[in-house]
Formats: structure tokens, C-alpha cells, sequence
């Protein structure tokens, strides 16, 4: 009381004390960088900064799983300065040093998902847990993808996803924590559509074969769309399980349907197995309805044609990426993997190693391995020099919009390499879309959960 | 129609060749010895994998660098070039070519000293064992062989192509008078249905028509007495063990070229051939070769689109509906016998 007679009223003490009590709690955060140490899942501390890496590396995806995990290894090489720094000397803009990231050496820990999404989640449950993993990446499944995205999300770790094709990832079970380079489903049906209009002509009869999950349903919706638009019509679609190796059944009733086409919604082994059955019922012999029968498949690799061998031949498809274009990017990459493992990268490499150069990138940038700066730093980021051209990591669905390519399984191969060529890159305007035709809710950055 | 319905009637017998090959090897082994045998499905997969090992050494390459031209990578291009068609011209891509039917030679006698290596070795011991003791070695002896092989060749399938003139589909249509290209089906296939047609045709015509097999049937039917006569039907029956896994490991070679072989190979058939023999009746041979063919073509229709439309998933429950059924209306399967398997 002797206080307020001395001219200090109350109103003026409860102003201090406010001031006092908001200045101590809050100023740090403002005025210090790096003030939420401690305050989200894993946030390193000492001189290392471990990647969990969670790839198939046995089931139906294992040879995606298998050059994903060279390209990781590659890229986390390039940067801790080791090597000949591959695409760190084209990424434009770029704030990687070369030496880790925000100065501590990244390490690694990996574990096999065998392309089945629930060992995938408890694979990455582990390496946050136990290995303390600072972010997550990998995968060759878009069931895997989605299933780890929500884990992350609920645990606050970023997740880069390796090679996801289904228009969910990034549609309707997208989230904050979950970032795609890898091009969608839709895409492959606008940027192929008109090839195959062009190709095969517009009045066919179209059967899908369709692996029953997540990226099969969404490939055979959005391939259905873009066809049915040129005027082919759908004479039936049918699902067959993950990891099925027998497709006689599936492929004789195709025989005598009236289809004219055969779509082939598989990838991986899926899709070596089934092709190679397809062409052994001789369906690309066949004649139906007058002309020539037909095999597409939406989404293809390298990897899978070399698998395929002869049967791939002249069939079309569309790839994220392909190591024979000659933008700087590409040949860097291409060089670099090839004298590290002896042959070319995969789009499924290719897309796994850019992600951990931009979530780095995204890092540095942010100045902080705090999650939520950088999501903020990957939101909406445009870049070049990766072998897609100008990219843009979309805020709205934090998917990369970038060119897509169609390909075509090469006639006369000069090498055991040259198995696509690429016949048409269609640009990211084309295949550029509204990303709240596929729903879904990013979901909050903050607060930030913690892992443990 | 009838094209529909004769395709799926020609896959069924296709996929029936595989079940009856396999339970035909299992019926063997315990129609003489009396031994659950679950390693069964690992003598199918390691006959498969001797195909891939013959195909392996017929491919080796010697590699040089040919410093003027360059990879893709800007290295010195590896120039590759397989022995042994290097030492052999053109006999040696014919060997190349024809790597799988030919690694039937080379794997008929290393199933033959497997088998009876097992028998002998493991499998003798557990005779006088109740049948949930012999199905938990044998299961165990599997998984080793898996682990084996996974170590050995690495856990993804490994494509084994077949010979190119036998590639492609063969008109049948066009060989029974009708339209050309209305009733194609694959060559291979068509082999695999003929080669399990001869293999099977062999077994029996060599338990019905030779001194040994009259033996080993007289033994499978009382062996104390056949035994009381002086002849030594282990040995018989030690070599019958033997003849199961040479039939299982061809049966795995000639289908490689199917379905790309990986460690697993044994295990996913091995169920489905235990529930052929349980549906055929234990310890029946024409029982296991019938039951083979019946659920393979049950299957074949039951994912026809027209089925599915009407009881979806229909086709991966059908073989098992059919088990209970079979087991419920007949207790002993298709063709048991009394007293086997029945306390």
C-alpha cells in the first residue's frame, strides 16, 4: 500500500507484472534462434543427425527399394562433402554447404518394410523411437506412404516419401508432415492420354488389370478418366492382390471380352509378372475388333522393363524421371550413381535422393531442424536443376508440380540400359491441377507431439 | 462362351498340374512311411533353385573394359561375354537357351541323394513319433532350407526365362478347326500340363508295373508282413523318400519360368498341397492327383469374372469351401483309406 501511495497504482503494477511475466516467457523464443530446443521428436544434439530410411527391400517393390537405398546412401555422401557432390552443384536456389547439415554429419538407419504397410509403420515407429531419427523417408508403395505419413504426422517427424504414384498421398490422406516429389496418378492420365489417343486412335476397348490397393484404385480411376475422355470405352476392370504372381486366371477371360486394350495397373514384380503373362497368352499378336490388341502400362520404370526384358517392347507408360534426359541435373546424377554402382539410377533413385537433398536444403534455409520452420521453408519452395525442371513444392497438398514424362519401351535397345525411351515431356503447366478436386486436410504443424 | 469356359477349364488343369505334382511327392512319403512331411514344399523350392544355379554357371561372363567406348556414365564401357558360349559357339547358346528343361538332368540325381540324405540323416529317427512331432521337424527342416537358400541367393525372386522357341501361345483354337486366335493359350504352360502328365503317368506306372513298386505297394499295405518275408522294405521306402523329392524338385524346375523363384517358393504351395492331399484322403495317390486337378480347375472357374460378380473373393476362398465340404460329406477325403491318420 505504501507502494501505491509513493504514485504506483495498481493498474500500473499489474502492467509491470504482465510485462515482466510475458517477457521472460516469450522474448527467448523471439530474440534467440533455435529457441524450441528440445521441444520437438529428436531434436539433435549432438554431431550427428541420423535419416531413417525405411525401404522395401524384399516383397513385390524390392528392386525400387534396393536403388533407393544406393541413392540415399549416395546423397547423404554428397552431403557430408564426399564424393563428387552430384546435384549440390545444380540445386538452384541452394543453401547446402556440403558439410551435413546446419554442420553435424548425417547417418543413417534403415529397415526393410517388404512392402507391406504395416511393417513399413513399425519400421519407422522403431527407427523414431529407438534410433532417433530426425526424419523419415522412403518407400515404394503409396499403401506404405499413407500409412507412415499419418504415423509421422502424429508423431511430429517429417516425412519425405519416397515413390508414391497414388493420387491419395497427396490427396485425401495427405498431412503437414508428409512431403511427394514423385509425379500422381492423374498426372500419368493427362500426360498419357493423348499419346495413346494419337497412338491407338480413340475408339477402343479398354481392360484393366489392377493391383486392389490404395495407388491401383486411384491409377484405374484417373486412367479410366483420361481415356473415357478420348473416347475409349472401360469394358471391365478387375482387381487382383498385391504380390500375386499367377495371372492366368486374370488374363484369359481379356481373351474373348472385346477389349482391344489391355491396362496393366501394376508396378514392380506386379507388373514384370503380368506383362510377361500377358505377352505369353499372346495377346499382343491378337487381333480385336479389327485392329491391333494392345498392352498399356500407366506407370513404368526401368527397373521393371529390364525385368520385362523382350515383352516391353513398343508399350507405353509415363516415368517420374529418366537418366538419359540432358538437362545438367540429370547427366550430374546419372554420372555420379553410375560410377558409384556401376549402372544407371531408377526414377525410383532418382526421386529418393532429390527428397533428402530438399528436406537438407529445407533445413539450412529454416536454420533449424525445428519441424514446423521446416515444413514452412518446404511450403511453396520452387527450385531447379533436379532433372524435372522448375519445380514447385505446392503448400496446398505439398505435392512437387514438375514435368512429367511418357515413355516408351524401347524397340532395338543399344545396351542392357537402354530399355524406354522417352517420348514426349509433358510440362508442369499441363499436368498442373487444382489440388481440392482429391480433398483431404493437411492437418496442423503445431503444437508439435512429441515422440516419446 | 465356350472359348471362356475352355480356357479357364485349360488353366485349371494348368494350375491342377502344379497342386497334383507336389501332392503326389507328399502322398508318396507318407503312404510309405507315415511321415507328415512339411519340407516337402522346400524340396519343390530347391529344385527350383537348381535351375537357377545350372542357369547361373551357363551364364557366366568374362568382363572386359573397352577403353574407347563409354557408359552412360562417362566410364570406360565393361565389355561383358558369357564362357560358355564363347567356348562352345552356338551348342553353347542352345545350352543357354534351353537352361531350364536341361537342369532337369542335373537335378534328378542331387534331389535323389537330398531325399535320401534326409531320410536317412533326420527323418528315420522320427518314424516311432506321434505325427504332430514329425510335422514339427519337417516344418523346421523347412524353414532352415529357406533360410539357406535366402542366404545363398538373396531373398527377391530370380527370373528364369524359358526356351524362346517355346515362348509365346500356341492356337488351339486353329488345331480344333475353329476361328485362328479365338482359343490361344502358352506354350510353356501347355508343356508344364504334358510334363506333369508324363511324370505322374511315370510314378504309377512304376508302382504298378515294376517288381520294386509291387514291393513298395505290398509294403505301404502291411509292411510287418513284407518285412517277415525277408525283403528290406526300408531300404524301399528310403528310396521312394528319395523318388518324392526328385518328382518335387522337377515339378519346382520346370516351373520357374512361371513363377520367378524366390526362398518363399515352398511355403506358398505348401499349403495348398496339404489341403489337396487332405481333400484327396491321406496316403491315396490317384486320390492326391485327382484332388490336384479337381481344386485347380474349382479355382480356375471361380475367378472367372461372372462368378466374382455374384460372391466376390470367391476365388481365394474356394479351395479351402471346397476342403470343408469334402471333409464334412466324406471324413476321409476323395479316395481315403480306413485307419489312416484316424486314431
Amino acid at each position: 500500500m505504501t507502494i501505491l501511495k509513493r504514485g504506483l497504482s495498481r493498474r500500473r503494477v499489474l502492467q509491470t507484472g504482465m510485462a515482466g511475466i510475458i517477457g521472460s516467457g516469450v522474448a527467448p523464443l523471439v530474440f534467440t534462434k533455435g529457441a524450441w530446443a528440445q521441444e520437438f521428436c529428436n531434436n539433435p544434439t549432438g554431431d550427428t543427425v541420423v535419416f531413417g530410411l525405411n525401404l522395401p527391400l524384399t516383397g513385390t517393390y524390392a528392386e525400387e527399394g534396393a536403388d533407393e537405398q544406393k541413392a540415399y546412401e549416395l546423397a547423404i555422401a554428397h552431403l557430408n562433402g564426399e564424393g563428387d557432390g552430384g546435384l549440390l552443384n545444380v540445386l538452384q536456389p541452394s543453401a547446402l554447404k556440403g558439410n551435413g547439415i546446419l554442420g553435424k554429419k548425417v547417418t543413417y538407419v534403415s529397415s526393410d518394410s517388404q512392402t507391406k504397410s504395416d511393417v513399413a509403420r513399425a519400421g519407422a515407429t522403431r527407427m523414431i523411437e529407438r534410433d532417433g531419427a530426425i526424419m523419415i523417408t522412403g518407400g515404394s508403395s503409396s499403401g506404405e506412404a499413407i500409412a507412415v505419413q499419418g504415423l509421422c504426422q502424429e508423431m511430429g517427424v517429417i516425412f519425405m516419401a519416397g515413390l508414391t504414384h497414388s493420387n491419395d498421398t497427396t490427396g485425401k490422406d495427405k498431412r503437414r508432415y508428409g512431403f511427394r516429389h514423385f509425379f500422381n496418378a492423374y498426372q500419368s492420365g493427362i500426360g498419357l492420354a493423348p499419346v495413346l489417343g494419337q497412338s491407338y486412335g480413340n475408339d477402343r476397348q479398354a481392360y484393366h488389370l489392377t493391383a486392389d490397393y490404395t495407388w491401383g484404385w486411384t491409377q484405374e480411376e484417373s486412367i479410366k478418366a483420361a481415356t473415357e475422355a478420348l473416347g475409349w470405352k472401360t469394358t471391365a476392370a478387375v482387381r487382383t492382390p498385391l504380390g500375386a504372381t499367377d495371372y492366368s486366371q486374370y488374363l484369359t477371360p481379356i481373351l474373348n471380352s472385346g477389349a482391344d486394350v489391355l491396362i496393366l495397373n501394376h508396378y514392380g514384380l506386379d507388373m514384370v509378372n503380368s506383362l510377361t503373362q500377358a505377352v505369353q497368352f499372346g495377346m499382343r499378336d491378337r487381333q480385336a475388333n479389327g485392329k491391333d490388341f494392345q498392352i498399356v502400362t500407366p506407370l513404368i520404370s526401368e527397373l521393371m522393363a529390364k525385368g520385362a526384358g523382350e515383352s516391353v517392347k513398343g508399350i507405353f507408360g509415363t516415368s517420374n524421371w529418366h537418366w538419359n534426359l540432358q538437362d545438367p541435373g540429370s547427366i550430374a546424377f546419372t554420372k555420379s550413381f553410375g560410377a558409384a554402382y556401376g549402372s544407371p539410377p531408377s526414377q525410383a533413385a532418382h526421386t529418393a535422393y532429390v527428397q533428402a537433398l530438399l528436406y537438407a536444403d529445407a533445413v539450412e534455409r529454416a536454420g533449424t531442424f525445428y519441424p514446423p520452420e521446416v515444413i514452412k521453408a518446404l511450403e511453396g519452395h520452387e527450385f531447379d536443376g533436379m532433372g524435372n525442371g522448375k519445380t514447385l513444392y505446392r503448400a496446398e497438398d505439398h505435392q512437387c508440380i514438375k514435368s512429367v514424362l511418357v515413355v516408351q519401351g524401347n524397340e532395338s535397345p543399344t545396351s542392357e540400359f537402354d530399355v524406354l525411351n522417352v517420348v514426349q515431356e509433358i510440362d508442369r503447366d499441363t499436368v498442373a491441377y487444382d489440388p481440392a478436386i482429391f480433398g483431404g486436410d493437411l492437418g496442423p504443424a503445431e503444437p508439435v507431439p512429441m515422440c516419446a | 462362351m465356350f472359348e471362356v469356359i475352355f480356357l479357364q477349364f485349360l488353366n485349371g488343369l494348368d494350375k491342377g498340374a502344379a497342386y497334383a505334382l507336389i501332392a503326389l511327392g507328399l502322398t508318396l512319403v507318407f503312404g510309405t512311411l507315415g511321415v507328415v512331411n512339411f519340407a516337402h514344399g522346400a524340396l519343390f523350392m530347391l529344385g527350383a533353385f537348381c535351375a537357377v544355379t545350372v542357369r547361373m554357371f551357363l551364364t557366366m561372363e568374362t568382363v572386359t573394359i573397352d577403353p574407347e567406348k563409354l557408359s552412360p556414365w562417362g566410364a570406360p564401357l565393361e565389355v561383358r561375354e558369357p564362357l560358355v558360349q564363347a567356348w562352345l559357339g552356338d551348342f553353347g547358346a542352345v545350352l543357354v537357351n534351353y537352361s531350364v528343361p536341361l537342369s532337369i538332368l542335373i537335378t534328378i540325381p542331387i534331389m535323389l541323394l537330398v531325399g535320401i540324405g534326409l531320410e536317412r540323416g533326420i527323418i528315420k529317427h522320427f518314424y516311432k513319433r506321434t505325427h504332430a512331432e514329425q510335422i514339427l521337424v519337417t516344418f523346421g527342416l523347412a524353414i532352415v532350407a529357406q533360410e539357406v537358400i535366402k542366404s545363398v541367393f538373396g531373398p527377391n525372386p530370380i527370373p528364369q526365362p524359358m526356351p524362346t522357341d517355346l515362348r509365346g501361345a500356341a492356337d488351339i483354337g486353329a488345331w480344333l478347326g475353329m476361328q485362328a486366335n479365338v482359343i490361344t493359350y502358352p506354350v510353356w504352360r501347355l508343356i508344364y500340363f504334358l510334363f506333369a502328365g508324363v511324370v505322374i503317368g511315370g510314378v504309377f506306372a512304376f508302382l504298378q508295373f515294376t517288381t520294386f513298386g509291387m514291393v513298395v505297394r505290398a509294403g505301404m499295405a502291411d509292411r510287418e508282413t513284407v518285412g517277415l518275408l525277408g525283403i528290406n522294405i526300408d531300404r524301399r521306402f528310403t528310396i521312394m523318400f528319395g523318388l518324392a523329392a526328385v518328382v518335387a524338385g522337377m515339378a519346382g524346375v520346370m516351373y520357374t519360368p512361371l513363377l520367378p523363384p524366390n526362398y518363399h517358393l515352398g511355403m506358398d504351395f505348401l499349403v495348398l498341397s496339404f489341403v489337396v492331399v487332405v481333400v484327396g484322403g491321406m496316403g491315396s495317390l490317384p486320390g492326391a492327383v485327382a484332388a490336384g486337378f479337381l481344386l485347380g480347375i474349382l479355382q480356375s472357374f471361380a475367378s472367372m469374372n461372372q462368378v466374382k460378380a455374384i460372391f466376390p473373393g470367391i476365388d481365394q476362398i474356394i479351395i479351402y469351401l471346397v476342403a470343408v465340404i469334402i471333409l464334412l460329406v466324406r471324413p476321409r477325403g476323395l479316395m481315403g483309406r480306413r485307419g489312416v491318420m484316424e486314431a
